[in-house]
């Protein structure tokens, strides 16, 4: 970095300044991972009015508004965030803009933190919007900028696609030029055009056919979409982050590199495809650029040898399609896997730790950190679909087994998912009549993110004091007479709780209640952890069957048990590692042998 | 156009990796280089093995390392050194901070901490420095900065003399932990030079 006006910034990072730079003032967004940092980062910008949305749906609706009085506005989420938005993204399509909106649309190849591998591009088909894709953080900034201005002067929205390896990515950018849009603030009333009755509707989906058709000579310009002159003897097409291999695994062939994934410049792949010998199509996940080209008339491959399955990176592009080139690498050695766990003194264990005593209990589970209670040694979650989806997928499940679901249905959802598309489910449950249990995992807080405020939290993006649900207060609002708290702690009370409801002859609702370990003030309050007694220790494992990181067993010989004091049958002890114990005390209430006792206790 | 180089960080979720992969982003960048850096957020990050890829150069594409193409590998945990076994090659330099953490598996007492873990590398006649980072940050003033004793360690496999780094801890960390982190970077570099 040698010019002292760089700036070394994820894409995510990149992003929010460009936002800031296109003279973005209305931007919301729902967290989802690896879109969050974006909406963190723009909400410290001067001038921009940020939000987190309950939902995609709501925040691309915020958007949209912001949008029809005038102003250049911004809606980011993750790809299975736009499936939630896509209801007013299709009709957004036909009405147009006033001021820029953009939809950022974050996606997740290889799903390092995400339930399926969406290609969102196929979304810019379906809903007849451009869309514009960059490979890098530096890229990203001007093109979002561009997504702006091509959004006002084409008026529609404008589709940015992103992927895990662009948002989470730090690269070298500079701080760029500061735009305008071109709209006024006010309110201006164009029913013709905003009024999405069919009559009108008819109209504009004409004007939507003539935008594309427009947008297909935009993308024909070198401003997107740019040929790389190199060997013509192997030519690549190839967009995205797939983009970056292409250039390391083939530095010096003929690239015609796409920064607008639809609509297609048709003259010029069909001009770029005759100047080489054999074209390849280079892209992660569906063929789409490829079914499109090759729709074209144009011949090229792609898939029957690139994996359509996960992220690519360079060696794999490489070796699909020099087979010869793939190099000898040392096998990976045998080791225990390390899969992601609950932090010690994560309050969701308590809960999963009692569901996987109920052997009989069928969990239907939701997207969030809580999802973890599907590992061992808990392994207390029998299904997981989408966010919101637990509770009416017990509802659905009660209605299908009738009397041989009774006290056998649970869903469990977090406080975030909750508000996010839970509530819906929950009413569905009161209002057509069935019988299971809701626990809501409150920790105050959107956790699997990295800590962001929602509507119960009591603050907003910026920390600030907010107005907070009372989620006690909404359950029995929708018409949920039984709704019980508990710490979940305290393992024998979650246990009463959740037997008591699971009693009931209605839907009943436990909302298990205590902070997420993160957040600051839990972090930062004074470390009372809890110490083991090992000498009291009779190796009854109830401790360790918690699955909490700051446990662990030690496997000890009938020898070293009559050393140590144990009985000779004394299979080993348990010991609490006192650094990463969070002191919540769940291991202590387990103990029948007075060998947990909190710190200087 | 010289070959791009290649750093992979690896751990567990919450060991500093990220501030550690930062410093030295910064002191590539500060001498010139070109860089790119790659990370896991979200799921990834609850107590599971993580990476951070470090690439450095002219001009520099992919955030990926290839597999095989890892010229440094540092590593803050025993076992995730050994994980990261295929990225490397004969002549990759290996760094390991001698904690071990228990994956669940092994807290649980179902299978052992894997013995003498860094000889599989050692096998292929790679080269592996040990660093009891905790006790030398712990020597410096700070059990916290272990994870800068690390990156002093590595910095002897990189072209770029001490001031490069202390500048860049001068800059970009707080000033309350300066003292104790350039201790901790010159403790740490005295282990390789």
């Amino acid at each position: 970095m040698t010019d002292s006006n760089s700036l070394w910034m994820s894409g995510n990072e990149a992003i929010a300044m460009a936002a800031y730079e296109a003279g973005v003032k209305v931007a919301s967004g729902y967290p989802g991972t690896p879109s969050t940092e974006i909406m963190e980062n723009l909400s410290k910008y001067e001038g921009v009015y940020t939000e987190w949305a309950p939902n995609e749906k709501v925040g691309l609706e915020v958007a949209i508004g912001a949008s029809f009085a005038g102003v250049r506005a911004f809606a980011t989420m993750k790809h299975v965030g736009v499936n939630v938005a896509a209801d007013p993204l299709f009709t957004a399509s036909y009405t147009g803009v006033r001021g820029g909106l953009v939809v950022l649309t974050a996606d997740d190849p290889e799903m390092h933190s995400s339930q399926n591998e969406q290609d969102n591009r196929n979304y810019a088909y379906a809903a007849k919007l451009p869309m514009l894709e960059p490979s890098e953080p530096a890229e990203a900034k001007e093109l979002l900028k561009d997504a702006f201005d091509l959004s006002e002067k084409f008026d529609t929205p404008v589709l940015f696609r992103i992927t895990t390896r662009v948002a989470h990515v730090k690269g070298v950018l500079e701080k760029g030029d500061m735009r305008e849009s071109a709209a006024t603030c006010g309110i201006e009333k164009a029913p013709a055009k905003i009024v999405m009755l069919p009559g009108n509707a008819r109209n504009r989906r004409k004007v939507v056919e003539e935008r594309m058709a427009q947008l297909k000579e935009v993308a024909e310009s070198d401003a997107f979409n740019r040929v790389e002159k190199g060997d013509t003897r192997r030519g690549f097409i190839t967009a995205g982050v797939a983009y970056l291999y292409v250039k390391e695994a083939f530095p010096d062939a003929a690239v015609l590199k796409l920064g607008m994934s639809w609509p297609l410049p048709e003259r010029k792949i069909k001009e770029f495809a005759a100047t080489v010998d054999e074209l390849f199509v280079v892209e992660e996940l569906d063929p789409f650029l490829e079914h499109h080209i090759k729709a074209m008339g144009v011949e090229c491959r792609g898939k029957d040898c690139i994996p359509n399955q996960g992220e690519l990176n360079t060696a794999i592009v490489r070796s699909s399609i020099d087979p010869d080139s793939t190099p000898e690498l040392f096998a990976p050695p045998e080791l225990p896997m390390r899969p992601p766990n609950m932090c010690a003194g994560c309050p969701h264990r308590g809960v999963f730790f009692n569901l996987s005593k109920m052997k009989d209990v069928f969990v239907s589970g939701d997207i969030g950190c809580y999802t973890l209670g599907f590992l061992p040694p808990l392994s207390a979650m029998d299904s997981c679909v989408c966010m919101g989806a637990s509770v009416s997928i017990a509802h659905g499940m009660a209605k299908a087994l009738g009397e041989e679901g009774k006290g056998r249905l649970v869903s469990v959802i977090g406080d975030s998912t909750f508000i996010h598309s839970g509530i819906n489910g929950l009413i569905n449950s009161v209002y057509n009549d069935s019988a299971t249990v809701l626990v809501i995992l409150d920790n105050r807080i959107t956790a699997m993110t990295g800590q962001q405020n929602n509507p119960t939290s009591g603050c907003n993006i910026k920390g600030e004091a907010a107005n907070a649900i009372d989620i006690e207060e909404l359950c029995r609002a929708v018409g949920v007479k039984h709704v019980e708290v508990v710490n979940p702690h305290d393992i024998a009370a979650c246990r009463k709780a959740l037997k008591h409801a699971l009693e009931l002859d209605e839907m009943a609702v436990v909302i298990s209640r205590a902070p997420c370990v993160l957040l600051p003030e839990i972090k930062n309050a004074p470390h009372k952890p809890y110490l083991t007694q090992t000498e009291n220790c009779t190796g009854c494992m109830a401790c360790v069957k918690l699955g909490c990181p700051a446990i662990s067993w030690t496997n000890i010989t009938p020898e070293e048990a009559v050393t140590r004091g144990y009985k000779e049958k004394q299979k080993g002890f348990a010991e609490i590692n006192e650094v990463q114990c969070n002191g919540c005390g769940q291991c202590a209430t387990l103990c029948k042998f007075e060998a947990i006792n909190r710190k200087g206790e | 156009m010289a070959a791009t180089g290649n750093i992979l960080f690896s751990g567990v979720g919450g060991q500093g990796i990220l501030l550690a992969s930062e410093v030295t982003a910064y002191a590539l960048l500060s001498a010139g280089y070109d860089a790119k850096k790659s990370e896991v957020h979200g799921m990834a990050q609850r107590g599971g093995s993580v990476t951070a890829q470090l690439r450095y150069g002219d001009k520099v594409y992919s955030p990926l390392i290839e597999p095989g193409k890892a010229d440094i590998l540092i590593s803050f945990e025993m076992m995730e050194a050994a994980r990261y076994l295929p990225y490397l090659h004969k002549e990759s330099k290996v760094i390991v901070n001698t904690q071990q953490i228990k994956p669940p598996s092994v807290a649980m007492g179902q299978v052992p901490y894997p013995a003498d873990v860094l000889d599989v590398i050692s096998a292929k006649g790679i080269r592996v420095v040990t660093v009891d980072a905790f006790d030398i940050a712990r020597d410096a003033g700070e059990v916290k900065a272990a994870n800068v004793v690390m990156v002093g360690a590595m910095s002897a496999f990189l072209p770029m003399d001490a001031e490069v780094y202390e500048n860049i801890i001068n800059t970009r960390i707080p000033e309350r932990f300066r003292e104790v982190n350039l201790k901790a970077f010159a403790a740490g570099r005295k282990i390789t030079v």
